[in-house]
C-alpha cells in the first residue's frame, strides 16, 4: 500500500513540475515600435511616445461587451504601440477596493458608481485627468455628466458607456393589433394602462426585481425615474444630497406615485403573477411576458435588450421595442434617467493619460459604437454609426438639448443606503410595507 | 444498588443504543429517501445543462422527462469557445490545476514536518509553539488578505509570481489546521516504536522518513483532500492573488459565465458540471482514506 501511495505521490509532483514549466514558458512580448508614420493611423498621430508601454484596466464589463471593448482600442493599441492588459471581473465593486488598499491599483478603472470615484479621489488614490484628457472630455462631454467626476473642482475621469433607464418596453405587434398609441404623456400613459386592464384579456404592466444579492434595484429606478418626473431635477439633486430627507412628503408622493402602477394589483404583475411576485422575478425575465404577448409594457434600461432571447428583432417594426418613459409635466424638458462607467485613472504615467484621453476621444467613441451594442453620451458620436434601433434612440435622448439627465440615485448614495436599505426597503415596499415605513427605515439608516 | 434488570438485547451504553436504532430497516429506509431528495438539484442541474438554452430559460427542468430535447451546445460552448464571451473552460481548467498541486503539497510537507517536530522532538517551550500556531486557526482569513497582498509587494512580483503568491497564500492558511491533525495523529503513535527506532540508531530525519510516514498515511491523505477541495473551489484567494485575466482559476472564470448582466445564465449548469470532475475523481479515488482519516486526531484535542 505504502508503495502505491509513493508512486501516487511521485505522479502529483511530475504534474506539477509540468504545470510549473508550462507556466513559466508563458513568456512576454512586446512591440516597441510604433507604427504611427503609417497612413492608416493618421487618426492617432496625437498619441505619440508611448510605444512598448503597458496599461492595465479593471473593470466590470465582460462577456461580449469585453470582447467589443477590446476590439474598439485595438487600432489604437497597433499605431501607438502600447499595450492595453484589460480584465473584466463580475467582483469588480469588492475588488476594486482590496487591491487598491493591498497597493495593486490598476492604472485604469471603468467604475460605474459616482460615489465611489468620490471615495477613491478624497482618499488620494485616484490622479485627476491630464491636460489632454480633460480637454477632451470637456469637449465631447455635457457638464451634465462630467459633475459625476469631479471632486473638489477636479476633473477625475471621462464617463466611457451609457445607459438610458427612462423606457418603456412594449411589443409593436400587440400595439398595433389593438391600435394602442405610443402614449407621450403621463395622462395618455395611465389612460392606456386602464384600457388594457379594462380589455380583460392581459394585465398592462410586468416588473421584476430580483437580482441576487442586489434585489431590489429596478425599484429604486422605478422611484428616481418618477421622481426625477413627479418633483423635477432640484428635488432630485437635493434628495440624492440628503438635504431633503428620504422620508420627505415630496419623496412620499413620488414613491406612492410609483406604486400607483407597481402595486396595482389590477395593472400587475402581467404573465407572472400577483403584485408580490414581482419581487420573486428575476429582473432579467420580467419583462419576458411581453414577448409572450401577455404583458403589455415594462420599464427598465436600454440594456435590457440582450435579456430577449437570440432572434427576437428589438426594433420600431420588431417584435419588441422601447418608448421614452414620458414626462408629467413636458413643459419643464423631458428627464432622462440613466448610469454609465467612468474612466478613473490610478497612475498618471503618459502612457496612461494617454489612454484616458484616447477613451474620452470621438473617435474612440464611434469606433466602438461602429461595433454595436453601445450607447454613449459623447457629444461626436455620429448617429449613422449606431445601427441598433434602440442604441439610436438612446442615443438621440442623450443628445437631446432639451434632455435633463440625471445619474442613478442609488449610485450617488452611501453605499449602506445606494445599494443597502434603499434596495431592502423598496423590496419590502413591493411586498407589502406601507410607503412612509419603508421611507422613515431608510432615512434612519443614512450614515450621520 | 439498582434491581431493575436490563434487557440482554439492549446494549448498555447510549452510543450502543443509537447505534442499534440507526442500524434498522426504516432508519435505513430513511436515509435512503433523504440521500434521493438530496440529490434531486443536481439530477435536475444535470439534466438542465444537457437542454437548449431557450428550455432552460422558460421552464423548469422536469419538463425533460415529458419533452426531451438534448443538446452539447452548453458543453461546447463552456469548454472549448475562443472568444472572451465563451466558457473557454480547458484553458482555465489547467489554471486551476497549477494552482491546486502545489497548493496541496507544500501545506502536505510542511505540516508533516512540523508536526513531527512539535510531537516527537524535546524542546524548551514546544506546546507553546503548538498553542501558538493553533490559535492562529482563529484569525478569519479575509482579515490577512490586504496585509498579506501589500506583504507580496515588496518582491514586485509580476505576472508568472502571481501563482507563487497564490501557492504562498493557500500553504501559509491552511497550515493551523493541518498542523493540528497532523500533529495529534502522530502523538498517538506508540512510542515504542519511535523508542526502538532510536535505540538502534535512527536519526530523526530517518525516523520521520521509514517510520512514521508510512504509518501517517490516512491523516496526510485526508488532509491533501480536505486542503484539495478548498483550493480547487476557493474562489475569495483566487480574485485577490491572481491578478490578470489569464491565469484565474475555474472558479473565477465560472463566477463570471453568466454575463455582465446575467443573460447567459445557461452556461452555469454545463460549467457547474466540468469543475465538479476532478473534485470527483479525487474524492472517490481517495475516499477509503477520507472515511479512515476524518477521525484522525479529532479525538484529542
Amino acid at each position: 500500500m505504502a508503495s502505491t501511495t509513493q508512486r501516487r505521490i511521485y505522479a502529483l509532483v511530475g504534474v506539477a513540475a509540468l504545470a510549473l514549466t508550462a507556466a513559466a514558458c508563458k513568456g512576454g512580448d512586446g512591440t516597441t515600435n510604433d507604427n504611427l508614420s503609417k497612413p492608416e493611423c493618421a487618426a492617432f498621430k496625437d498619441y505619440s511616445g508611448i510605444a512598448g508601454k503597458k496599461v492595465t484596466i479593471y473593470a466590470s464589463i465582460r462577456d461580449t461587451e469585453e470582447d467589443l471593448l477590446k476590439q474598439s482600442w485595438k487600432d489604437f493599441e497597433n499605431c501607438t504601440g502600447v499595450k492595453i492588459d484589460y480584465e473584466g471581473s463580475g467582483e469588480f465593486e469588492t475588488q476594486v477596493k482590496v487591491r487598491v488598499d493591498g497597493g495593486r491599483a490598476p492604472d485604469i478603472a471603468f467604475v460605474p458608481q459616482p460615489g465611489v470615484v468620490e471615495y477613491f479621489a478624497k482618499g488620494g488614490k485616484l490622479k485627476p485627468l491630464g491636460d489632454k484628457a480633460k480637454t477632451t472630455a470637456t469637449q465631447n462631454y455635457s457638464a451634465d455628466w462630467l459633475k459625476y467626476a469631479t471632486v473638489d473642482g477636479k476633473v477625475y475621469g471621462a464617463p466611457l458607456g451609457s445607459n438610458v433607464k427612462s423606457f418603456v418596453w412594449y411589443s409593436p405587434k400587440m400595439f398595433k393589433d389593438n391600435n394602442w398609441k405610443i402614449p407621450t404623456s403621463w395622462d395618455e400613459l395611465i389612460t392606456l394602462s386602464n384600457t388594457i386592464a379594462a380589455g380583460g384579456k392581459l394585465k398592462p404592466w410586468c416588473a421584476g426585481i430580483e437580482s441576487g444579492v442586489a434585489t431590489g434595484w429596478p425599484a429604486t429606478d422605478w422611484t428616481e425615474d418618477i421622481l426625477l418626473r413627479d418633483q423635477g431635477p432640484q428635488v432630485y439633486d437635493q434628495w440624492v444630497a440628503h438635504t431633503v430627507p428620504f422620508n420627505d412628503p415630496k419623496i412620499i408622493s413620488a414613491v406612492d406615485r410609483a406604486g400607483s402602477i407597481l402595486k396595482n394589483p389590477a395593472y400587475v404583475n402581467a404573465g407572472i403573477g400577483d403584485v408580490k411576485s414581482i419581487a420573486t422575478t428575476a429582473f432579467q425575465e420580467g419583462g419576458l411576458p411581453i414577448l409572450a404577448g401577455k404583458c403589455a409594457l415594462h420599464r427598465q434600461a436600454s440594456f435590457y435588450a440582450n435579456q430577449f432571447p437570440k432572434g427576437t428583432k428589438v426594433a420600431e417594426d420588431g417584435d419588441v421595442f422601447a418608448f421614452y418613459f414620458p414626462a408629467i409635466d413636458a413643459a419643464k424638458g423631458k428627464p432622462v434617467l440613466g448610469g454609465g462607467e467612468f474612466v478613473v485613472g490610478f497612475a498618471d504615467r503618459p502612457e496612461v493619460q494617454a489612454v484616458q484621453a484616447y477613451l474620452a476621444s470621438a473617435h474612440h467613441a464611434n469606433t466602438r459604437a461602429k461595433l454595436g451594442n453601445w450607447v454613449s453620451a459623447n457629444k461626436g458620436v455620429d448617429l449613422a454609426n449606431v445601427a441598433n434601433p434602440i442604441d439610436k434612440k438612446s442615443v438621440q435622448i442623450l443628445q437631446d438639448s432639451s434632455s435633463v439627465f440625471r445619474f442613478d440615485g442609488s449610485d450617488l448614495m452611501p453605499a449602506a443606503v445606494g445599494s443597502g436599505t434603499f434596495w431592502k426597503e423598496m423590496t419590502a415596499w413591493i411586498t407589502g410595507k406601507d410607503t412612509k415605513a419603508a421611507l422613515d427605515a431608510i432615512e434612519a439608516s443614512w450614515p450621520k | 444498588m439498582s434491581t431493575v434488570p436490563v434487557p440482554v438485547a439492549e446494549p448498555a451504553t447510549a452510543v450502543g443504543r443509537v447505534r442499534k436504532r440507526l442500524t434498522s430497516r426504516t432508519a435505513s429506509a430513511i436515509s435512503l429517501v433523504i440521500a434521493l431528495i438530496w440529490t434531486v438539484p443536481t439530477l435536475g442541474l444535470f439534466i438542465s445543462s444537457f437542454r437548449p438554452e431557450a428550455d432552460i430559460k422558460t421552464n423548469g427542468w422536469w419538463n425533460f422527462f415529458t419533452d426531451p430535447k438534448v443538446t452539447l451546445d452548453n458543453y461546447q460552448d463552456v469548454l472549448f469557445g475562443t472568444s472572451g464571451s465563451s466558457g473557454r473552460l480547458a484553458t482555465y481548467f489547467i489554471n486551476s490545476l497549477v494552482i491546486t498541486i502545489p497548493s496541496v503539497l507544500f501545506p502536505v510537507a510542511f505540516c508533516a514536518l512540523a508536526a513531527y517536530a512539535l510531537a516527537w522532538t524535546k524542546f524548551k517551550g514546544r506546546d507553546w509553539i503548538y498553542v501558538a500556531i493553533f490559535a492562529l486557526q482563529i484569525v478569519p482569513i479575509q482579515m490577512a488578505l490586504v496585509p498579506l497582498l501589500q506583504f507580496f509587494n515588496i518582491f514586485a512580483l509580476e505576472d508568472e509570481g502571481s501563482f507563487v503568491q497564490i501557492w504562498f497564500a493557500h500553504t501559509c492558511f491552511a497550515i493551523p489546521l493541518g498542523v493540528f491533525l497532523l500533529h495529534n495523529f502522530m502523538s498517538e503513535l506508540p512510542g515504542d516504536i519511535i523508542e526502538a527506532a532510536r535505540v538502534d540508531g535512527a536519526s530523526h530525519a530517518r525516523i520521520f522518513r521509514q517510520v512514521v510516514l508510512p504509518l501517517i498515511v490516512p491523516a496526510l491523505a485526508s488532509f491533501a483532500i480536505f486542503q484539495f477541495l478548498w483550493v480547487w473551489n476557493d474562489l475569495l484567494v483566487a480574485l485577490v492573488f491572481v491578478p490578470g485575466a489569464d491565469s484565474t482559476p475555474l472558479t473565477v472564470r465560472l463566477a463570471e459565465l453568466a454575463g455582465t448582466r446575467g443573460n447567459d445564465w445557461q452556461r452555469l449548469t454545463s460549467g457547474a458540471f466540468v469543475s465538479i470532475i476532478i473534485p470527483l475523481i479525487v474524492f472517490l479515488s481517495l475516499q477509503r482514506y477520507f472515511v479512515r482519516g476524518l477521525l484522525a486526531g479529532s479525538v484529542k484535542g
